[in-house]
């Protein structure tokens, strides 16, 4: 009896007037933000072999805001953005985009064409590539293999990469190969293709590991510039950098959010002052190491 | 009653003869007739001799049944034909002594035809009946179920009751219940008894008989030789589901010595080493030229041959890391390529060496022949000691690997190489007893592998995809994967030849890995972890 | 003319190479076929039959190492199963010029070829009703290495099989259809093959005119391939194609769908090594289940190897030449080619990793040292990140 019920249930569902058959719904629809947020992520669970990496997670993000993410070692952070770009599968929770854009149904590709860029701790370019190329190449367009092949710049899109060059300062280098580019200027280029994508939302992570100070005062003011008409969120170790972009701090702590607010609450929350002076913090520093390690 | 005579004198002659056999032999008259006699006339002198030397006149009867009797044609006396190194070679037939001066000319073959032999083989199952050996009874009695007539049941008969060893007796009840059975002038209830107890034979003979019995005219004697034959086909079964199941083991067992080396390579450096297959050849030429260097031990050859195999074979994989892998450190393709090269070398060289023909390398004596357990089921020997002998390099290794300061090293460098390297151990150094490791281990496949196929220069190509297979079916990294995925492998493959025939058994195998990777890239027993990533 | 030559060196890198590629192999099909044809036998600069025979093999080969090239010198993926799509190919060729011999077999059998008249067959299987008509038969020639190529490349890079891996599965497929064609059951004349072809489209196949064609065909399809593969790597989609195989994490981190992009480039690569293979079998005259071993798949890679990967030119070069040390070799030492071949790999390797276009272009770049610094700060730079 229930098998008949159930079969008359999933027509019903299937045929529902009010509803479009996921293949003909169009594939990319406007990421709905009338609430003024941008990133829900709830009741996030993810364990590896029993170690807790993501512990009933929450975190919201408002639409065109900094957010700063800080914490020890195996804390979660790299983890939580893994499971945001699609690169890890979690156990439990929700994560959308928007109010629409369910994004744990989606793969790193469809992530990324919503308009969520990610920088990686390590940077990665296309070496063998030259500077524009790799900028060519993360532009917003149809990443189709059809549109692709037959696709050819249009003088928009030059301005366009000419624009992000100049923002990088790699203006004069726009020839030369990716590879031969120092780390810095890789760490530029690397930004610089995800500002080509023209992204909603930016996760970044460790964006002035081996800059110098100056290069990092200038990715400070370029993240803070960003902010506003994208939302940003950023991942870094470098408390002097933190303090000089953040207007809201995220504290995670073994997998769940530990405090929130801007920085001068935090470094006065009393669960963050045990936590980072408490005995446990040697402790998960020293397991978060060999997590760092894998991640690389 | 001639029969009752005839054991008398068979008895006598056990007793006596067999002493003065040997001497005597030449100088009786019945020997010298034997030559040249008419077929019909030998039946009369085969009797005669047969009740006068019982036991002892066996070599004579088995000789003259391989045809291979000759007599001088000047004396008349009665030599026997050898096959040895090549050479035709003329011996006396019960003491094996060697007749110097013959040549072909000198003698004149005894011939034999169809009823003659016949004749002598019932001969030699009647002098077996009473010999000492309760195993040449054994098979004395078995060798005449088939051809049973009043005079050999009559024989058998007479001996059940004094017969004092539980198999023999056994087989001579089998023999007396299918005489019964077959019988049509014995009473019905004795006939369906008898029936009954052939049904817990294996015996094919016993089951011809039953299958002739199902067409039987009286009902009762059909219905029970079709119920016996049914309970005999359900217990055959079960022994062919146990035979193919040890021909799946054997198999396994071989491809789980071809592969563990791999395994370990692959596992541990992340390298594909094309030219593994190269060393289980290395292994398998070293066997054959241990065999050569002491052909008149080639019983203990393979206790040389092991470690032989070992030392070759792993030297060559350390002196293919250090001269070649080393270099292609993080390049896994290149790497691929590189020892594709490697392997291609070391088969040429082979070939220019021991040419390339196939080289037949010999079993010792104990590692051939088979134990069977009963009428339909074998198991061979080698095949037996293979298996056995997988297992224990398979549980030799995890000791090692377990146990050692080697294999402490090995395991850290596989989980996480630079974080061994910080941790001052010396990865080079552990890359290349690694590789010797599993390159040594190949060297063992090949010595197991030349007791199952000829030895030839392509002998490693045949194994190489296979052994791939299993790797990464059991996932890499991980021995007891290797165990795992070597044995259901091997087992599947032959549970699918009887149906599928050889070839398409090993294309299912191929399609279904291949698909299986799709589903879990990390094989059977993936390492667990975010290391794993 | 000058928007002709912008068209063709439209690419930036290697694209240079095109034009003057183009016109030296047409240049030199040209006359080595005039030379056979038109002149005659005892002149000096008569080009026998035999040798164009042995050029369109060359050029077949040369057609396959594009295909090999283009997979793993532009995308990383080592396949180690091109010999199977090149037999497919082959096979398909082969059907179509059993069909021409109709009743011209030993068995006389209007229908069936040989080999299914002696299995005692009494009709023609299904998958040969067709082959008969050439243009199905060509169809078919680059539909099933494609279809093939499609299917395993979906499953297997949506799966993210990557690396070693993926190099021992395309091997395993190969091996797998090496034994399937063996058997005779498949209908593809099991360990003999498809041999004692007689006509192809009505020409004598071993008429001096029909091997000219052939191998003119061969060179000019050769040709058309390589621009063609040279238009498509130097679009976007050519970039996104390196950019898969030097990150492709990254790649799909800014939206490109790789797991597509690869599949396609593979069906793309399996067919050019499809149509070698059908152009081979008429030269050649013969297509057996050999064609299939592992062993000829993975000498396609060193060719590659040899010419230099990631240049389309160094492609054809390489299997040009190592084709013709082939040739030279089994003739004057039969013994020594394995060793030879086996030396290539290991040496190529490790010492000459981007083959002799590599090679050259290092020589280019020592007689202008401006680029040599700029190579040498890449290096330096490319050390640094890989520490």
């Amino acid at each position: 009896m229930s098998a008949i019920e159930n079969t008359v249930e999933n027509l019903r569902e299937t045929f529902r007037r009010d509803q479009v058959w996921p293949f003909l719904a169009p594939t990319q629809t406007k990421v709905n933000v009338d609430n003024q947020m941008i990133l829900y992520v709830e009741g996030l669970n993810l364990s590896f072999d029993g170690f807790k990496a993501l512990n009933n997670l929450n975190l919201y993000v408002n639409d065109g805001e900094l957010r700063c993410l800080i914490g020890a070692n195996g804390a979660g952070k790299t983890t939580l953005m893994d499971v945001i770009t699609g690169k890890t599968q979690c156990d439990s929770g929700t994560v959308f985009f928007g109010q629409n854009h369910n994004l744990l149904n989606k793969d790193e590709a469809e992530i990324a064409q919503l308009g969520i860029g990610r920088k990686f701790q390590k940077p990665t370019v296309f070496e063998e590539q030259t500077v524009f190329d790799n900028l060519e190449l993360s532009l917003k367009t149809d990443k189709g293999v059809l549109p692709t092949l037959f696709s050819r710049l249009t003088p928009t899109q030059i301005d366009r990469i000419d624009e992000v060059l100049k923002i990088i300062g790699l203006a004069k280098h726009r020839f030369m190969l990716a590879g031969a580019l120092s780390h810095g200027q890789k760490q530029w280029l690397e930004i610089g293709m995800l500002l080509a994508a023209d992204p909603r939302l930016l996760l970044i992570d460790e964006p002035v590991a081996g800059m110098t100070p100056q290069e990092t005062e200038k990715t400070a003011e370029l993240l803070t510039s960003l902010a506003g008409e994208r939302t940003v969120i950023v991942v870094e170790h470098d408390m002097e950098f933190v303090r000089s972009i953040a207007r809201t701090v995220t504290v995670l702590h073994q997998g769940s959010v530990l405090a929130e607010g801007t920085m001068d609450q935090i470094q006065s929350n009393k669960d963050v002052i045990e936590v980072y002076l408490g005995e446990e913090a040697g402790e998960s520093e020293v397991g978060e190491d060999a997590v760092e390690g894998e991640n690389a | 009653m001639r029969h009752l005579i005839a054991l008398c004198c068979c008895l006598f002659g056990l007793l006596s003869f067999s002493v003065q056999a040997a001497e005597s032999s030449q100088q009786d008259p019945f020997l010298t007739e034997l030559a040249g006699a008419k077929f019909k006339d030998m039946v009369p002198i085969l009797d005669q001799l047969a009740e006068i030397q019982g036991e002892a006149i066996l070599p004579l009867f088995h000789t003259l049944l391989g045809g291979d009797l000759y007599y001088i044609k000047a004396d008349k006396s009665l030599v026997g034909q050898f096959d040895e190194q090549g050479a035709t070679v003329y011996k006396d037939v019960f003491n094996q002594t060697l007749v110097p001066n013959l040549s072909k000319r000198d003698v004149k073959k005894i011939r034999v035809n169809n009823t003659l032999r016949g004749y002598l083989r019932n001969a030699i199952a009647q002098i077996q009946l009473t010999a000492k050996s309760p195993k040449v009874r054994e098979s004395a009695v078995r060798e005449l179920l088939s051809k049973l007539d009043a005079d050999t049941v009559a024989l058998i008969e007479s001996l059940y009751a004094k017969e004092t060893n539980n198999k023999v007796k056994e087989a001579m009840g089998l023999a007396l219940s299918m005489h019964t059975a077959s019988s049509t002038e014995l009473t019905l209830p004795n006939r369906l008894v008898a029936i009954e107890r052939l049904s817990s034979s294996l015996e094919g003979d016993a089951r011809n008989l039953l299958t002739t019995l199902t067409k039987d005219e009286n009902p009762a004697i059909v219905k029970a030789a079709t119920s016996a034959l049914e309970k005999i086909a359900q217990r055959a079964n079960r022994f062919a589901f146990i035979d193919q199941l040890f021909f799946g083991l054997s198999l396994g067992s071989v491809l789980l010595l071809a592969s563990i080396g791999l395994a370990i390579t692959f596992g541990v450096m992340g390298v594909i080493n094309m030219a593994h297959g190269e060393m289980i050849m290395l292994g398998a030429y070293t066997t054959y030229v241990v065999q050569l260097m002491m052909p008149n031990y080639i019983d203990y050859s393979i206790w040389v041959a092991i470690p032989a195999a070992f030392l070759v074979s792993g030297l060559m994989g350390i002196l293919i890391e250090r001269l070649v892998i080393r270099h292609l450190h993080g390049r896994p393709l290149e790497t691929l390529l590189a020892t594709f090269g490697i392997s291609l070398i070391l088969q040429q060289l082979v070939r220019s060496i021991f040419s390339p023909l196939n080289r037949q390398v010999s079993t010792p004596s104990w590692m051939s022949g088979s134990w069977e357990i009963n009428p339909v089921l074998s198991l061979t020997l080698n095949r037996l000691y293979i298996l056995a002998f997988a297992l224990l390099v398979f549980f030799a290794l995890v000791i090692v690997l377990r146990k050692t300061s080697l294999g402490l090293n090995v395991r850290a460098v596989s989980q996480n190489r630079n974080m061994a390297k910080a941790m001052g151990v010396k990865t080079h150094w552990v890359d290349a007893m690694t590789f010797g490791l599993g390159s040594g281990i190949a060297g063992i496949a090949g010595v197991a592998l030349s007791q199952l196929t000829n030895v030839g220069p392509n002998l490693g190509q045949a194994y190489i995809i296979d052994s791939f297979m299993v790797v990464v079916f059991g996932g890499v990294g991980n021995l007891l994967g290797t165990l795992v995925a070597a044995f259901s492998l091997g087992i599947a493959t032959k549970f699918l030849e009887p149906t599928t025939g050889a070839v398409l058994a090993a294309i299912i195998v191929l399609v279904f890995i291949i698909l299986f990777i799709q589903k879990r890239p990390k094989g059977l027993f993936p390492q667990k972890g975010r290391a794993a990533e | 003319m000058t928007r002709l030559t912008e068209w063709f060196s439209a690419g930036r890198s290697s694209g240079k190479h095109t034009l003057p590629f183009v016109v030296i192999l047409l240049v030199v099909s040209l006359l080595a076929s005039g030379a056979n044809l038109l002149l005659p036998e005892d002149s000096a600069l008569y080009v026998s039959t035999y040798t164009i025979t042995l050029l369109g093999k060359y050029l077949c080969y040369a057609m396959l190492a594009l295909a090999v090239d283009i997979i793993w010198g532009y995308c990383g993926i080592l396949s180690l199963g091109h010999g199977a799509f090149f037999a497919l190919g082959g096979y398909a060729m082969g059907m179509y010029l059993m069909r021409q011999i109709g009743d011209r077999g030993v068995y006389g059998d209007p229908l069936l070829p040989d080999f299914m008249v002696f299995l005692d067959w009494k009709e023609l299987p299904w998958f040969w009703l067709g082959m008969d008509n050439f243009g199905f038969a060509m169809l078919m020639a680059v539909v099933v290495p494609g279809l093939l190529a499609f299917v395993f490349g979906w499953l297997a890079f949506r799966s993210r099989v990557t690396g070693v891996y993926l190099s021992i599965m395309t091997q395993a497929l190969t091996y797998a259809l090496l034994l399937a064609f063996f058997r005779n059951e498949m209908g593809f004349g099991g360990n003999n093959g498809l041999t004692d072809f007689k006509e192809i489209l009505g020409f004598d196949l071993q008429a001096d005119s029909t091997r000219v064609s052939l191998f003119m065909i061969t060179a000019f399809l050769l040709a058309v391939l390589f621009v063609v593969s040279q238009r498509i790597l130097s679009s976007r989609f050519g970039k996104v194609v390196l950019a898969i195989r030097d990150a492709e994490a990254r790649s799909r981190f800014i939206g490109y769908r790789t797991d597509r992009y690869k599949v396609w480039l593979f069906v793309y690569s399996a067919v050019i090594a499809g149509i070698a293979g059908a152009l081979y079998v008429p030269q050649v005259g013969i297509i057996n289940p050999g064609e299939f071993s592992p062993i000829n798949s993975i000498e396609m890679v060193i060719w590659v190897a040899v010419g230099g990967r990631g240049t389309l030119i160094g492609a054809v070069i390489g299997a040009i030449l190592v084709n013709y040390a082939k040739t030279r070799f089994t003739a004057i030492l039969p013994d020594a080619w394995l060793f030879a071949l086996g030396a290539m790999f290991v040496l190529v390797t490790l010492y000459l990793p981007k083959g002799l276009m590599g090679l050259y272009a290092q020589m280019m770049a020592k007689r202008r040292p401006r680029i040599l610094e700029e190579s040498a700060v890449k290096e330096s730079a490319t050390k640094e990140s890989e520490v």
